[in-house]
């Protein structure tokens, strides 16, 4: 399914979802134990809860959507209980990914804005209704205040009036807040998380403590996807602490009294491994060569106009540019891990997952237990990216929960984390462009070439070569150009990837936004005003373009030998440009400041969106820069922070964010920040005087 | 044998050897020192130990028994309280993995130099990797706690 289609079909489910709500809210009721809804309890003694829907990762979308409900619950937001959501897709599936209880593809808000308002809106209704039947007074003249409902000189708590509220229906959709309301939205609200995650009372996946929990570690195939052919516990068992070594499927378990006893005796069990054949992956260099070569070969169209058989046209200026993007780790600081427990026909799992539904559905087919008998309980997660989606490390906790009978916390080690990740795939972009003598854009083709990232998680979700997650950037292109052809490319490179930080706008955005600069250069015209011209059909882009080129001042020369890049894209439905600021020290970038531009529309937590463009750019800058994962023989090279270094202080460039102010519908902000500093920068290093790079890491 | 966290003594009979961060963890349950490396290269694991910053993950039961060691719960109430208020108001944390890696390596920052310069800041801190890129903020926040615990530290104007 494409990700239009998925858009279109979630816009259907949206108008009749109150409906749902609110059978599901009359359903459950009693009046002793107060209301009790799948998204809200508000019990009798007046405890408020509210069900975190979506993973919080960083990305603020636990505050987020529990401030949705609390503004259009009107009840105030620091009073709330906060739980995470169980796995229950029917209630919170997400309706921008097929109805999947998942987190992803930046889009929490943007599923939230509308249906969970309802959700605090309806129940608010509900509430209001109940006390007008109970002081016999009309609905209009009941309210709320400040955590009460009142009417005239009545009061009552939310608690008082659950028990009832939950016997009433509504005839109507309730209105919700007109914005000039908003007592929460788009206003200074510290994250409801960050007490708890300053004082070290959060519970990351890491922290699950539960009576009888052993630790766990693993030991895998030095090949992901390698087969276990034999084993030999060896000394590892007679350890002291050391409670017992399994086989797993394809790797070796061990359950100790902590986590370094289980780390040593793992080291200890004799392996035997069928590492399968690793000869398409016996080094970087030769999985790239096929991919370039793979590259050659026509690919799916995923965005034309014009003559998009052939956009390029007979006698015109024509230019050519192909670049190269390398595999990248994920590398959360919070490792993978899960927690499982099997006892009393129930299998019980505990971690840090952007998946809950997956979850539930792997610890059913592993433990054996129908999915009824299968609890998730969603932690916070230390750092997600994409990898959190992924199920291989609850497969393990669950299958040694279940050989060892015993509550398992089972915790990768760095370099089990580093070295089988699901890596942002590499590719490679074909690009060509022609101009007219007057340095006019004519025709655009482009053909990005890289490894499905969806095809592992959802075979049917790939269909005619066509992978809805790597058409990012090139689908949504927002540039009028006359002739345009962009195609998508699938070739399987044997590496284990999956979903990166913005997935494919990495890819394709540092092609198109290198690319288009070229051509700008060659045409002898400013990167600003080439973009500005060709960018009429999006109006937001060509606002955003314009205001970071302003607020840079874009057209005043630099000293210091500094030059500026730009680039500019639509990233989820938000439109952002960034500006990067760089010299260049030998051959080496310097990047000393990087400016960002973003509508995200109605901005719902405006430090917030701030933090994660911030966050996108620090991450999109120090990837480009410096990081690349390497083979020998099929085994991942790199294996902890010394290898693969993630940014520290000592590298932190001067950041800018701006707002441009939008009251259109939210859209995506977690991942807006990442793809567009690498081709800023590249852009940037040629006007500070450096060398075109087409390929990354730029060192 | 003996370890004294918080000023409180907890009994530990294991594998001498076994690293501090997780006679902490997994012995103590107590969770607030993060696991991210388990070489010393990330600093979500950092403890005091004797007031001085260490990598709980590199160092064994056997070299720190006997002596204080400070978790961010035990952090002296000035210090932590300042840092604290300072997190919360610049909004620090996004994933929170290792904020409490990053307030114990400024609270021993703040304990030897009340006024560290930038370059100061990112000396100290430089071993304390945060993924979701929270360092200006880490940065800001430091600043403000130690403004705010100078001017505590003036003397009184006389009346």
């Amino acid at each position: 399914m494409k990700r239009r289609d998925f858009l279109a079909s979630s816009t259907l489910a949206i108008s009749s979802l109150w409906i749902g709500y609110c059978a599901s809210t009359s359903r459950v009721l009693a009046s002793t134990t107060g209301l009790e809804s799948p998204w809200i309890r508000i019990s009798a003694d007046n405890e408020v809860t509210v069900f975190a829907s979506r993973a919080e990762m960083g990305q603020d979308a636990y505050t987020t959507i529990v401030m949705l409900i609390a503004e259009e619950l009107d009840y105030p937001i620091q009073k709330l209980r906060v739980a995470f959501a169980p796995n229950n897709p029917k209630v919170f599936g997400n309706l921008l990914l097929g109805g999947f209880q998942l987190t992803g593809a930046s889009t929490s808000v943007r599923d939230a804005w509308d249906r969970v308002r309802v959700v605090g809106a309806t129940t608010r209704a509900l509430l209001l209704k109940a006390a007008a039947r109970q002081w016999n007074v009309s609905e209009s003249r009941v309210s709320t205040h400040d955590g009460f409902i009142v009417s005239g000189s009545q009061r009552s708590t939310y608690g008082d009036m659950a028990g009832a509220a939950a016997r009433e229906q509504l005839s109507s959709r309730p209105a919700l807040k007109d914005p000039s309301n908003y007592r929460y939205i788009g206003k200074p609200l510290t994250r409801l998380d960050t007490p708890a995650k300053i004082n070290g009372t959060a519970v990351f996946g890491v922290d699950v403590r539960r009576p009888g929990m052993l630790a766990a570690a693993v030991r895998q195939c030095p090949v992901t996807g390698g087969r276990l052919k034999s084993f030999d516990p060896g000394s590892a068992e007679k350890l002291r602490g050391v409670h017992g070594v399994y086989r797993i499927g394809n790797a070796v378990g061990v359950v100790a009294d902590d986590f370094y006893l289980a780390e040593k005796a793992k080291a200890m069990v004799r392996c035997e491994w069928d590492t399968g054949d690793t000869s398409n992956r016996k080094d970087l260099e030769a999985i790239m060569d096929r991919l370039r070569k793979a590259s050659e070969a026509p690919g799916v169209v995923v965005k034309r106009r014009g003559n998009a058989e052939d956009p390029l046209g007979g006698d015109h200026i024509r230019v050519e540019a192909q670049y190269e993007m390398p595999f990248a780790a994920h590398a959360a600081l919070e490792p993978m891990n899960c927690s499982a427990s099997i006892e009393n026909g129930e299998c019980h799992i505990w971690g840090p997952f952007q998946f809950p539904q997956g979850v539930a559905l792997a610890g059913a087919a592993v433990s054996g237990l129908p999915l009824a008998q299968v609890r998730v309980y969603s932690c916070f997660l230390g750092g997600g990216f994409g990898r959190k989606l992924e199920n291989d490390c609850v497969v393990q906790a669950v299958a040694l929960a279940k050989a060892s009978g015993k509550a398992i916390r089972l915790i990768w080690s760095r370099e089990d984390d580093m070295q089988h990740d699901f890596y942002r795939p590499a590719a490679i972009h074909r690009m060509a462009g022609s101009l007219s003598s007057s340095g006019l854009l004519l025709g655009i083709q482009g053909r990005g070439t890289s490894h499905s990232v969806f095809h592992h998680f959802n075979p049917e979700g790939v269909k005619g070569g066509l992978d809805p997650w790597a058409i990012e950037g090139f689908e949504n292109c927002t540039y009028r150009v006359p002739h345009m052809r962009l195609e998508s490319l699938l070739h399987d490179t044997g590496v284990q990837v999956g979903f990166w930080r913005a997935v494919s706008n990495n890819m394709n955005l540092f092609a198109l936004e290198s690319f288009i600069d070229e051509l700008a250069l060659a045409a002898k015209r400013d990167p600003v005003e080439f973009r500005l011209a060709i960018l009429d059909s999006h109006p937001r882009a060509k606002a955003v373009l314009a205001m970071a080129a302003e607020r840079t001042q874009w057209s005043k020369k630099r000293s210091d030998g500094r030059g500026l890049g730009i680039a500019q894209a639509e990233c989820y439905q938000s439109y952002i440009a960034v500006v990067a600021e760089v010299s260049m020290e030998g051959t080496s970038p310097i990047v000393h400041k990087l400016t960002a531009v973003i509508d995200c529309g109605l901005a719902l937590r405006p430090d917030q969106v701030s933090a994660q463009i911030e966050g996108g750019l620090i991450m999109g800058f120090f990837t480009s820069i410096h990081n690349r994962i390497n083979f020998r023989d099929g085994m991942i090279v790199e294996d902890n922070f010394d290898s693969y270094p993630i940014p520290r202080f000592e590298d932190i460039p001067q950041i800018e964010v701006i707002q441009a102010p939008s009251a259109n519908t939210p859209s995506g902000v977690g991942e807006a920040g990442v793809p567009l500093a690498a081709p800023a920068i590249a852009n940037a290093i040629v006007r500070a005087g450096g060398p075109r790079i087409r390929k990354l890491p730029f060192i | 044998m003996q370890i004294i966290v918080n000023q409180v003594h907890h009994a530990f009979d294991g594998d001498p050897e076994t690293p501090l961060l997780w006679v902490l963890r997994d012995h103590l349950n107590m969770t607030s020192a993060k696991y991210g490396c388990g070489q010393g290269l990330c600093g979500a694991c950092s403890c005091h130990v004797d007031g001085k910053l260490t990598r709980s993950c590199s160092v064994s039961y056997e070299e720190v028994r006997g002596r204080r060691i400070t978790t961010i719960e035990g952090l002296p109430a000035r210090l932590g309280d300042a840092l604290r208020r300072a997190w919360t108001e610049v909004d620090v944390p996004q994933c929170g993995y290792c904020q409490p890696g990053m307030i114990m390596a400024a609270a021993a920052l703040l304990a030897v130099n009340p006024k560290p310069t930038d370059a100061e800041i990112t000396e100290a801190m430089n071993k304390n990797l945060c993924r979701c890129g929270t360092y200006a903020r880490i940065r800001k926040a430091i600043q403000l706690a130690a403004s705010r615990l100078s001017a505590l530290s003036l003397p009184r104007p006389t009346p």
